[in-house]
């Protein structure tokens, strides 16, 4: 009945991964593959949605995509369903090739599963739920982004995303430890130590390309006298993308052995780096597909873990941080963890001036690297950009009311607005918190 | 004409009320039997507080981020769906349909009100109807059983006011209003009008989700 707004991307991206994807598929296979997932998979929050869905388009104003794209409907979170979800269920799967094609590109690069549109929804209908059972589908075809897919490949050999050999991972927090131990001669990394306190984990992206953010960690935990050890073997990685390729069964042996992991050292808690989807895949997704209610060993995002320093003393601040800074609530540890207080009193113990951006907390948006995205790799990563001029629109306006420093406690967001920074040439300073409080704190002479 | 109003009043509205109030059921139960299947987990996430919070935010006008975007929408919703619910049941000559057949009876609502409330119900569907015309994001996402589902419920406002009135084919428009109500009883548990039902259960959940693991407002 109503006409399909004009396709706005200038040309079509290449990835081969959705190309010879798409070449594979039969229509018999299609349609076994979207009955055996909507039908046998899914059950009542699947039914309860689509059939409570009003059409009121109420959700629009909460995507990004639908506001860097002047409101054109076919970006809102309803129209990406419209276009997916509804076609294979009103054809009852017996949907093209060519469409699973276009389906996976929408499911996978223009939706971040950043729930902004359930808190816009009247009836809190999750439609990044529905974006997922659409990514799902297109996993069980093998139609999923190269870039992303090959990084669930990586999980799948090694355990963790960036194919970080055995080797590798122990030699790269030995080289961190003597690099930090020229500033703090008694620093130690300590490997495999049974029954401490606290395992700390990182993404696979930390040892491969932000070292330094090892390093600082490691001069952290050394000064507020913790105990605290690092894995040497597999499941030391808690970052998790096959949780937004859709491979469920990827993702549960990724969590399974990085709990297992924690559990074999005997700690009393995970503590984790500044990263948003592995808070959300260890305290909400994965543990769930294991069978957890919760987690079954408590985790400790980085805010809340240097909350707790700073509250308890363990870290004192020698001088804050001067320059004027903002703050950047990523979804899964604000929207998704209520993160957002502790966050700001951190900010506020060691910067001297912080200023809101607007929207925040909640309902900041969205960074559009987060579920993935980013990871989908250059092929869409002008999408990407031209999809989050609202947040270059949000920045610019704190940016004019002084601020020079963005923080961004989260690797998706920090990476995703680094590129917006670059493309919208905001000249913004992009700083994890730890950056800030590796800066800042007391250190022994200095 | 009469034998035609004695069907309609008749063996139609009990079929009516029976598929209505057994249809409504079946839908409830039916989904609580498929969470009960495949989605047990989602009764160890149910809160009664963080539910009860999230449909009180959601059930008064303004008290969402999103209803203050939308101020005339809101209004309007909000006025539709309590005339929608209100007007036929507080409605005297409804009242009195109940006490002849039943002998129970109840206080009702001024006339003077109830035309209002009426004319509320069909100007809000003029509103929706405008609003999925005009709209793109609804336009886009809108297709016939969109407007098939608006026409099922402005009706029988839009008979019964008719009929009220009695300006002409009185007759007419009575058993058309009463056929229309009927239509509307059936199609709400088997349509999209099934938002009725589980409305409060989809924000229960994503409450509970939000309030119990998320610790973040959805609202």
């Amino acid at each position: 009945m109503a006409e399909p707004a004009k396709k706005v991307e200038e040309k079509k991206v290449i990835d081969e991964g959705l190309e010879k994807g798409t070449d594979r598929l039969t229509p018999d296979r299609i349609e076994k593959v979207i009955k055996q997932v909507l039908e046998g998979e899914s059950g009542a929050r699947l039914k309860a949605y689509v059939d409570t869905c009003i059409h009121c388009g109420l959700c629009s104003e909460a995507c990004h995509y639908y506001l860097s794209h002047d409101n054109d409907p076919r970006w809102s979170p309803v129209g990406k369903v419209k276009q997916t979800l509804w076609e294979m269920l009103k054809k009852k799967g017996r949907v093209s090739a060519d469409f699973i094609r276009t389906t996976a590109e929408i499911a996978s690069t223009e939706c971040n599963l950043c729930k902004r549109c359930a808190m816009y929804c009247p009836f809190g209908i999750d439609i990044a739920y529905l974006m997922l059972i659409v990514r799902r589908i297109c996993h069980r075809l093998g139609v999923t982004p190269l870039y992303i897919q090959d990084t669930a490949h990586s999980h799948s050999v090694t355990m963790n995303q960036m194919w970080v050999k055995g080797d590798e991972w122990p030699d790269t927090l030995q080289w961190q430890e003597e690099e930090a131990q020229a500033e703090i001669p008694t620093l130690r990394i300590p490997l495999e130590k049974e029954g401490a306190d606290i395992m700390y984990s990182v993404i696979g992206p930390g040892p491969k390309f932000q070292a330094q953010l090892i390093y600082q960690a490691a001069v952290i935990m050394n000064i507020a006298g913790l105990d605290w050890t690092m894995p040497a073997t597999p499941g030391w990685d808690n970052s998790d993308m096959a949780m937004f390729t859709g491979d469920n069964e990827i993702m549960g042996r990724i969590k399974r052995t990085h709990f297992e992991t924690a559990a074999r050292l005997k700690v009393k808690r995970i503590v984790m780096g500044e990263c948003g989807h592995a808070f959300r895949s260890i305290q909400d997704v994965g543990n769930r597909w294991l069978g957890w209610r919760m987690p079954p060993i408590p985790i400790a995002h980085a805010i809340e873990f240097y909350y707790e320093l700073l509250k308890e003393g363990k870290i004192r601040v020698a001088k804050k941080y001067a320059e004027t800074v903002t703050f950047q609530d990523p979804c899964n540890v604000v929207r998704g963890a209520g993160l957002h207080e502790k966050a700001r009193d951190v900010v506020n113990q060691i910067c001297e001036n912080f200023i809101e951006m607007h929207p925040n907390r909640e309902h900041n948006y969205c960074c559009c690297a987060g579920g993935g995205v980013i990871n989908c790799g250059p092929p869409y990563k002008l999408k990407r950009m031209k999809s989050n001029r609202i947040k270059a629109e949000q920045l610019f306006a704190v940016k004019s009311r002084g601020a020079k420093t963005l923080i961004a406690p989260c690797h998706n967001c920090h990476s995703g607005l680094e590129d917006i920074n670059h493309h919208y040439e905001l000249g913004m300073d992009i700083k994890f918190l730890g950056d800030i409080l590796y800066e800042v704190m007391e250190k022994p002479e200095s | 004409m009469n034998s035609l109003y004695n069907f309609v009043s008749g063996p139609l509205a009990w079929m009516a009320f029976i598929i209505f109030f057994g249809g409504c059921l079946f839908r409830i139960i039916s989904i609580l039997a498929l969470v009960h299947k495949k989605e047990k987990f989602i009764y160890t996430y149910m809160s009664w507080k963080y539910s009860f919070r999230s449909i009180m935010h959601w059930i008064i006008p303004f008290a969402t981020v999103n209803w203050r975007k939308h101020p005339v929408l809101t209004l309007v919703t909000f006025a539709f769906h309590i005339c929608l619910i209100i007007t036929p049941i507080f409605l005297l000559s409804h009242i009195i349909l109940w006490d002849e057949s039943w002998n129970v009876s109840w206080w009702s609502l001024p006339d003077s009100l109830v035309q209002v409330m009426t004319l509320i119900v069909i100007g809000s569907c003029v509103f929706f109807l405008i609003r999925r015309l005009i709209a793109p994001e609804v336009q886009y996402v809108t297709s016939a059983s969109d407007y098939i589902i608006l026409a099922i419920v402005a009706a029988p406002f839009i008979t019964g006011f008719m009929a009220y009135y009695q300006w002409f084919g009185y007759q007419f428009f009575t058993i058309l209003h009463i056929f229309s109500g009927e239509v509307m009883l059936v199609a709400i548990p088997f349509t999209r009008l099934s938002h009725m039902l589980f409305s409060p259960f989809t924000r229960a959940y994503m409450g509970s989700e939000f309030g119990g693991v998320r610790h973040a407002r959805d609202w």
